[in-house]
């Protein structure tokens, strides 16, 4: 153990790589148990109502077809804590696309025709999917996602926003958005006499384990959730969904294991989606850039089954200095599906909207956007009060502008122009809060000198696995190959879910310190180790989740050079670079990976990424990967990652901060700022897709009368 | 999945008797379009016969200069053959613009004419839509209709044709030949695909259980064309709009003009007004603007696709303005 050199930061390469990459890693969907059987789901096809009929006959007549599970039949379960799981439960249909049956088959085919066969007969009742600014039946909720307060409110801002010589006041709408992992949730359950087990697409299988003991009144130790390898979730696995209950149920109803994964065109109305953000935003500010007052108000809808309330205001609560402030959220509570957590909730449109109200204030100030930010660097966290444990904005926004090339920006909108081109540059922070939660974990020294650890994370594609034995070996002070890596399996020590970038911070906590306590204990131990191995473990509870006195955030700055065609309104973003200060970066490959991933999620949500609820028909209009539009390749031509170091006690043991989701925040302000830039045209809806730019380059070319028509 | 019945045809004949002796039958070429469907549950063939392997796969120069493109050409061999990239830009323009590569590496020349509107009302068998279920209404007319038709559509149907391969053999006044048991005959690209009128269930003049055997593009002197498309993302999306458009001068005036909107209407939108105002004319901006009004002061937008008219308008300014020579005045 010579060990001087530690192998975090190293860019080690993904341990299931040659898996994946060779088709041997397998999805939940392909463990073919044998007499395996398949189903499918039947949503519903009004957008309120109750089921007043079902007629199974004609599905169970066809070949194949086992059963069919509907509110009538399906095993009474008890009521889970989140009410989208209470599947087949009774007849209320909540919206469009809830599922109203289950049909379990021989074959993935005969399921699809027996879905297809199934009578159902509804009574419909009116409806109401459309979210309006003043809808009224909004309200402001006590909480938002996260658990943070729906409202804050210091000083008088509307009185200092009045009184104040530059200010903004604007309007900015998110769409919904869907996460769309490669691998659609799915879900293969069987029953081993009385115990359950479950192989399932889920970003942490212990919270899938508790909902499933709850809702099947089973001891949590006769159920065993394994995802060995999950084909991404940005979020919308964070939870247990439908397909995992419906599994369990219909393997428990026919006697046989099920399949079950969701068709692609499902996942819009039962996964989850980011809820639509319809944003309110008033700056003010002195002459020289300060911020007098900042006002983000944001509406949201919810469902009528759940309240989820995307947190978009909260991230104003932490970026500026301001000495008055209200944030605020409003919720209505429509026939829409439930809303969920999808990568960066509340700050991914909230820092849309921010972003883009500051850039239209430096406008306003004709101030340049880096310095106005600059300018309003606080001191502590604008609404706690409490002192960062690190914040390295500044340093992001002067790196960035430095690598980028922002001192050679002519700052006056519409100023370069190549043919029928107009191209521009745009600049938006980002922050991201610093989540950890406790975590178990288990090391083990074994007697032919390899290291086995174990702990139940989840890799969802970060590559989890990978910086966990990182963090093992530098803690063993070891090398890298002599450490092997369990994870993914309720079998193992219990650990908490990948989300809230909070995973790697959580799992790499429990596990430098049941690597430490290894290490001590092979010191003090003489002669070749014991057959079973030597083994330590470690419980971080009480200590990741103790209430400590920092405000703990990343922060990072995205600068983005686009080019508007002026024939077509298409925006392309040549150029996406983003600097980030996440404390200690633990695996540089992979944490580039995780960066300009989340930065390329954010191009989509700034230029491609549509949904539309139907108001004829209540339901999301883009429900496949052809109509719903993220990024194709050809849209992604050049996106840069760096970081700061960052040396910030105050986090875990490794000094590291999430970085999973501050790449998509603020990237899409930084590209609509660019195209501000390049037409001297505020865009305040995303996405920008050409018919809405062409339309903003219309009225530029030809205002309103002079065409004198 | 409703059963049916699997046949390979080794030959044109043995396709034409095998889908006449199996009623419920459709051709399968490429499958990227009619297997989704399937899935969909929009089309549940009683039998499948299977033409991918005919030998229709060769592009050939005939003897009076026309180029034959077999039916079952792949869109990525049509796309790069050296003959279709130097004598019709267009048409391999508008090939490459469309799908992905791994779909133009499987779509087939016939294919993709036939394929079927992507309207989202269509694919879902939840939802009404005459062209699926005829009686049943349009879910798209009070529904989300941003990519639906400002240009021949009928109350029965705003659905569009989602070709771009078909926007340039429209353009190019390519000829689709077509073998049935009837015998062969062949129909203007122009006029294959139909407008919807009271019958969208019908895409196109196709009959009953005829091939289509191969396109081919006629002789002549050799003309500039050019295709271009607006989509919502770079690769791999269907047009907003789109214009194939092919010109020719003869000392200094147009003598030869075709103009094809794609993504606007139920079918390639041939902008026969707009070709008869420039034939003739100089090609000056000022022709081609008035032109191409003539032809879109036809359009009908819906509540949400406004936008369609200037920029098919702007599309295809662009492109005659670049097919056309520098004017020096």
């Amino acid at each position: 153990m010579t060990g001087t050199e530690t192998v975090l930061g190293a860019p080690a390469e993904r341990r299931e790589g040659r898996e994946k990459v060779t088709g041997t890693a397998r999805y939940a969907a392909e463990f073919d148990v044998p007499g395996r059987a398949q189903c499918l789901p039947v949503p519903a096809t009004v957008a309120r109502g109750r089921v007043t009929g079902v007629d199974a006959a004609p599905a169970l007549a066809l070949p194949g077809v086992l059963a069919v599970l509907t509110h009538e039949n399906a095993p009474r379960l008890a009521a889970p804590d989140d009410p989208v799981l209470a599947v087949l439960q009774s007849p209320r249909v909540p919206h469009r696309g809830w599922f109203v049956a289950l049909v379990v088959a021989e074959t993935l085919e005969a399921a699809r025709a027996g879905a297809a066969a199934v009578r159902i007969t509804y009574d419909a009742e009116g409806y109401d999917v459309t979210l309006t600014p003043s809808h009224p039946e909004a309200y402001v909720p006590q909480e938002v996602n996260a658990g943070y307060p729906g409202l804050r409110e210091h000083g008088d801002p509307d009185a200092a926003f009045a009184a104040s010589p530059a200010r903004v006041d604007v309007e900015y709408r998110v769409p919904p958005l869907h996460n769309h992992p490669m691998e659609p949730h799915a879900s293969t359950a069987y029953w081993d006499g009385d115990r359950l087990v479950v192989h399932t697409s889920s970003q942490g299988t212990n919270a899938v384990r508790a909902a499933l003991a709850a809702m099947f009144e089973l001891p949590e130790d006769r159920i065993r959730v394994v995802a060995e390898h999950v084909g991404g979730g940005f979020g919308s696995k964070g939870t247990p969904r439908p397909d995992v209950v419906l599994a369990a149920m219909a393997a428990r109803h026919t006697g046989r294991p099920v399949t079950l994964a969701l068709p692609r065109r499902c996942l819009p109305a039962v996964v989850g989606h980011r809820a639509p953000t319809l944003h309110r935003l008033r700056l003010g500010a002195e002459a020289d850039g300060r911020l007098t007052s900042l006002v983000h108000e944001v509406t949201t809808h919810s469902s009528r089954i759940k309240e989820f309330v995307e947190q978009a205001a909260v991230p104003a609560r932490v970026m500026y200095a301001t000495p008055t402030a209200r944030t605020l959220h409003r919720v209505a509570r429509l026939d829409v599906p439930t809303p969920s957590w999808m990568r960066a909730p509340g700050e991914a449109p909230g820092m849309y909207a921010l972003e883009s109200a500051l850039d239209e204030l430096a406008t306003e100030l004709g101030m340049d956007p880096v310095e106005l930010r600059i300018r309003n660097e606080p001191e502590t966290e604008p609404d706690s009060g409490r002192p960062f444990s690190s914040r390295h904005l500044v340093e992001c926004l002067r790196e960035g502008a430095r690598r980028f090339g922002w001192s050679e920006r002519d700052p006056r909108p519409r100023s370069r122009a190549a043919g029928p081109l107009l191209v521009g540059t745009g600049v938006a922070a980002a922050t991201y809060p610093v989540l950890v939660a406790p975590s178990t974990a288990a090391a083990q020294a074994l007697p032919d000198g390899g290291f086995l650890v174990r702990t139940n994370a989840t890799d969802i594609g970060t590559g989890a696995r990978t910086v966990l034995a990182q963090v093992a070996a530098d803690a063993l002070g070891v090398p890298l190959e002599r450490v092997r890596i369990e994870v993914g399996s309720t079998d193992l020590p219990p650990a908490p879910l990948a989300g809230g970038s909070s995973g790697t911070a959580s799992w790499g906590w429990a596990v430098h310190e049941a690597c430490v306590r290894l290490r001590d204990r092979l010191a003090g131990h003489s002669g070749p180790l014991p057959a079973e191995g030597v083994t330590a473990s470690a419980d971080t509870s009480g200590r990741a989740d103790a209430d400590q006195p920092w405000s703990r955030h990343a922060f990072g700055a995205h600068f983005a050079e686009v080019a508007v065609d002026t024939v077509t309104g298409e925006v392309r973003v040549r150029r996406l670079l983003g600097v980030f200060a996440a404390g200690r970066i633990l695996n540089a490959r992979t944490a580039r990976s995780q960066f300009i991933g989340g930065m390329t999620m954010g191009l989509g949500m700034a230029l491609t990424e549509d949904s539309t609820m139907d108001p004829a028909f209540g339901d999301f209009t883009q429900s496949d990967l052809a109509s719903y539009h993220v990024p194709a390749h050809a849209d992604v031509l050049s996106v840069e990652a760096h970081w700061v170091d960052e040396d910030d006690d105050h986090l875990n043991p490794m000094g590291s901060k999430g970085i999973g989701e501050i790449g998509i925040v603020g990237s899409a302000a930084a590209i609509g700022n660019a195209v501000h830039h390049a037409t001297g045209i505020r865009f305040r809806e995303l996405p920008l897709t050409p018919d809405r730019v062409l339309t903003g380059l219309l009225e530029h070319e030809h205002p309103a009368g002079t065409l004198g028509a | 999945m409703k059963p049916f019945t699997y046949v390979r045809a080794d030959s044109v004949e043995e396709a034409t008797d095998a889908f006449a002796a199996h009623p419920g039958a459709r051709y399968l070429g490429g499958g990227t379009n009619l297997v989704d469907l399937m899935k969909l549950g929009v089309e549940a063939p009683a039998a499948l016969v299977d033409v991918h392997r005919l030998p229709l796969d060769t592009v050939e120069e005939l003897p009076d200069g026309a180029l034959r493109i077999g039916a079952m050409v792949r869109n990525s061999d049509l796309a790069a053959h050296p003959t279709v990239r130097d004598r019709y830009p267009a048409l391999s323009q508008a090939v490459l613009a469309g799908a992905s590569g791994q779909l133009r590496n499987a779509a087939t020349t016939g294919g993709n004419l036939l394929q079927r509107t992507r309207c989202p009302y269509f694919q879902d068998v939840s939802k009404p839509c005459n062209k699926r279920e005829p009686g049943t209404g349009c879910g798209a007319l009070e529904g989300v209709h941003r990519d639906h038709a400002v240009l021949g559509y009928s109350q029965q149907c705003i659905a569009t044709n989602p070709s771009d391969m078909a926007v340039a053999l429209a353009a190019l006044d390519a000829r689709v030949e077509l073998y049935g048991t009837e015998g062969a005959r062949s129909v203007a690209a122009a006029d294959f695909h139909r407008l919807p009128g009271d019958h969208p269930e019908r895409d196109t003049e196709i009959r009953p259980g005829e091939l289509i055997t191969g396109v081919v593009l006629p002789a002549g002197p050799a003309s500039a064309s050019a295709y271009r498309k607006a989509r919502d993302r770079a690769s791999y999306a269907f047009a907003l709009a789109s214009v194939a458009a092919v010109l020719h001068m003869t000392d200094g005036v147009v003598d030869r003009v075709g103009i094809a909107f794609g993504a606007l209407a139920h079918r390639p939108w041939r902008a026969r007004r707009a070709e008869e105002a420039l034939l003739g004319a100089a090609p000056t901006a000022a022709a081609f603007e008035h032109a191409v009004d003539l032809e879109l002061a036809a359009a009908r937008p819906l509540r949400d696709n406004a936008y369609k008219v200037p920029l098919a308008r702007r599309l295809a300014l662009d492109v005659l303005g670049r097919l056309a020579p520098p004017v020096t005045t």
